[in-house]
């Protein structure tokens, strides 16, 4: 798992980019860290957070979460993912993104996601996320119909 | 410089490019904008730092999220006359093809436009139109007053 999440950050540009960190991976499972710049605000008046920033941090979770869900992770894209901005991100916070593989087919995963600040918590999060994505499953058979956690 | 500042003079100068000062990482991520024979079409120009897929190559799914909310908030604020940015309350994305690493464009259709709420439909695309790449719905909510 430790050599995924190091690959992940170092491998991929825009993850960089964004100084994104993956805080946790566990079987399906991936919280990220995506940290506060006023690069990538939205509105300059209010200092909020452009939403696509929130939704670059939530797809990379996604993305990660499915990965963590595979035997051998292999290529992934994403199929289509919905995100309902429940509220503004708070200014000068950082957000962190927990997405959650929940179902796992030989040839698409479904996951679940939610965005929120860490002295919030969970509970109260910033938006919410529904996604899916065609994986190419390495290992045949066997991945199919397996439900992480 | 407040935002209804940028918006006018971007609409007195007919230079929507100055647009992108007022959404900071529109402009981190490459995005600019044109009118052409009076439709906007926003253009992501590429770079090396939006790839998601550094193999295929292919652009952060997130990047070609954040350019079709982008195309639809340029679309409201320059075709719409909207004065302040449009707040997304949501947005559903279908990524129909890889992103290769080449320029994007989209363009914004305002479905519809209510004094509150405005659902615009976005369509991405690399070297033809009728090829997109990703498509959007999303719904804004517009400062009202």
């Amino acid at each position: 798992m430790n050599d995924l999440r190091l690959g992940y950050e170092a491998i991929i540009p825009h993850i960089r980019a964004l100084s994104m960190r993956a805080l946790e991976i566990g079987d399906g499972v991936a919280v990220m860290l995506l940290p506060y710049q006023e690069t990538l605000v939205g509105d300059v008046e209010s200092g909020v957070l452009h939403g696509g920033a929130v939704t670059t941090l939530i797809d990379s979770a996604a993305g990660l979460a499915v990965l963590a869900a595979m035997a051998e992770p292999g290529p992934i894209a994403t199929l289509d993912l919905r995100i309902d901005y429940l509220r503004p991100a708070t200014p000068g916070k950082d957000v962190l993104a927990r997405a959650e593989c929940f179902r796992m087919t030989r040839q698409v995963a479904f996951v679940r996601a939610s965005a929120y600040h860490a002295d919030e918590g969970e509970d109260d999060p910033v938006a919410a996320c529904q996604a899916s994505f065609v994986v190419k499953s390495v290992g045949g058979g066997l991945e199919a119909d397996r439900r992480p956690r | 410089m407040t935002l209804e500042s940028i918006l006018e003079q971007a609409r007195r100068e007919r230079d929507l490019g100055l647009i992108s000062q007022a959404i900071p990482y529109a402009g981190f991520l490459g995005i600019s904008a044109e009118e052409t024979d009076g439709r906007v079409i926003t253009r992501l120009a590429y770079n090396e730092r939006n790839l998601g897929n550094p193999a295929l190559p292919a652009l952060h799914g997130g990047v070609v999220g954040a350019f079709l909310e982008t195309a639809a908030i340029i679309e409201l604020l320059w075709a719409r006359e909207t004065v302040s940015v449009p707040k997304i309350i949501n947005i559903t994305i279908d990524y129909l093809r890889p992103a290769g690493p080449k320029d994007s464009f989209a363009r914004g259709i305002v479905t519809k436009q209510g004094r509150r709420i405005a659902t615009v439909a976005v369509e991405a695309w690399q070297d033809e139109a009728d090829r997109p790449i990703a498509t959007a719905n999303c719904h804004f909510l517009l400062r009202s007053g």
